[in-house]
């Protein structure tokens, strides 16, 4: 299998890049695959904690380019899953300490040990979003509904494209599905009517992120969790098959809502 | 819909739903994204507009003036072509 650099990128900040890098990568990795995991976000690190991994960091993508270590000194194993990597973002460094140049010489040499490698790009859409974007084949662009997420999304896609980076594809995230149907939040119809843009896959507002990130174990991993669940399917989209898409208003099954009941009353 | 969202939304001012004015504030405000992230759209289109016009007129290419204007509720696409002289054969 030909390697594939994927990058989750927004422009606007806060809209879940981190949380669908943790997830899409993790469940690549249960499918089989060999996945590596970039945070590029340079002073602002939060990967390795979503991952669960924080504690077994020593050295960093800025130590590995620079030559401190060798790249696979920095690559961190994770727990769970023997194929899948994180390459964590230096914490005390500035944006600048690396370059695009460096970002894709790095990108082309972990393409001869993985199939897929993801990075996770900064909000903005300066030095640190060209580092990002620098040797990636594909973009993820990941957008809530609401005005000023669709606004920055469609700036990033209008500079993605710029870039030559034309294979953009659009993940929903945080959709709830009470308010579209009351009107009150825009619905993926509008969106993706604004943006003309591919839709990848449709993630709902869910509170097992938060437990999952709580955890540091990706929601991906929990059977029961909605937005896990969206999640994998997004997965196998992006491996090449056929997933139907997440509407927003799946019934919860009965035996789902029973589950959910138990647990509660644990 | 819950029976208390129908009757607020009965009973206030304002029917439109928040999505539809977020939807139409979006479109508003990408149309001018678009135009000014690239000086280039608006000149392109300048050049364009003249190749088109001068096969039926001869216009004043340095007179021509092609904007983009705010309205309330739109957009418009403004242009002021002076034109100096019709060619014969267009009206043939
Ligand atoms: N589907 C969801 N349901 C509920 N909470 C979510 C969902 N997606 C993300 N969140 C929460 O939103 C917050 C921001 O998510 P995340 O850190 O992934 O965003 P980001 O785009 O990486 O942010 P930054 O721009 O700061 O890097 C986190 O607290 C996360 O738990
Ligand atoms: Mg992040």
């Amino acid at each position: 299998m030909k390697s594939r650099v994927l990058v989750i990128t927004s422009g606007k900040g806060g809209v879940g890049k981190t949380t669908t890098t943790a997830n899409l990568g993790t469940a690549l990795a249960m499918m089989g695959k060999k996945v590596v995991l970039i945070d590029t976000d340079i002073g602002l690190r939060n990967l390795d904690v979503v991952m669960g991994l924080e504690n077994r960091i020593v050295f960093d993508i800025v130590d590995a380019l620079n030559g401190h270590c060798k790249l696979k000194q920095a690559l961190i194993k994770d727990k769970r899953f023997d194929g899948l990597y994180l390459l964590p973002a230096a914490q005390t460094k500035e944006k600048t300490a690396i370059t695009p140049h460096q970002m894709k010489n790095l990108t082309g040499q972990l393409r001869d040990d993985f199939d897929f490698i993801i990075v996770d790009c900064p909000a903005g859409i300066e030095q640190g979003f060209r580092n990002a974007i620098a040797g990636a084949d594909d973009a993820v662009v990941v957008a809530t509904p609401e005005v000023s997420s669709v606004r920055d999304a469609d700036r990033i896609i209008g500079l993605l494209e710029a870039s030559g980076l034309e294979n953009c594809r659009l993940i929903v995230n945080r959709l709830r599905s009470k308010m579209v149907k009351r009107g009150d939040m825009m619905d993926i119809g509008d969106i993706i009517d604004i943006l003309s843009i591919e839709l990848l896959g449709v993630v709902p507002e869910d509170e097992s992120i938060v437990v999952s990130t709580n955890r540091g174990e990706p929601a991906v991993l929990e059977k029961s969790s909605t937005a896990g669940g969206a999640y994998r399917r997004i997965a196998r989209r992006i491996m090449g098959e056929e997933v139907p898409m997440y509407s927003g208003d799946e019934p919860e099954n009965i035996v789902d809502k029973f589950k959910k009941i138990l647990k509660l009353a644990k | 819909m819950a029976l208390l969202d129908i009757l607020s939304r009965f009973f206030s001012k304002d029917s439109t739903s928040s999505k539809d004015i977020a939807r139409e504030r979006l479109r508003f405000v990408l149309v001018h994204d678009r135009a000014s992230v690239s000086p280039e759209f608006i000149n392109s289109l300048k050049e364009d507009l003249i190749k088109v016009i001068k096969e039926y007129m001869d216009i004043d290419e340095e007179g021509l003036i092609v904007e983009l204007e705010n309205e309330e509720n739109s957009i418009a696409l403004v242009a002021n072509i002076p034109v100096t002289g019709f060619r014969r054969a267009a009206n043939g």
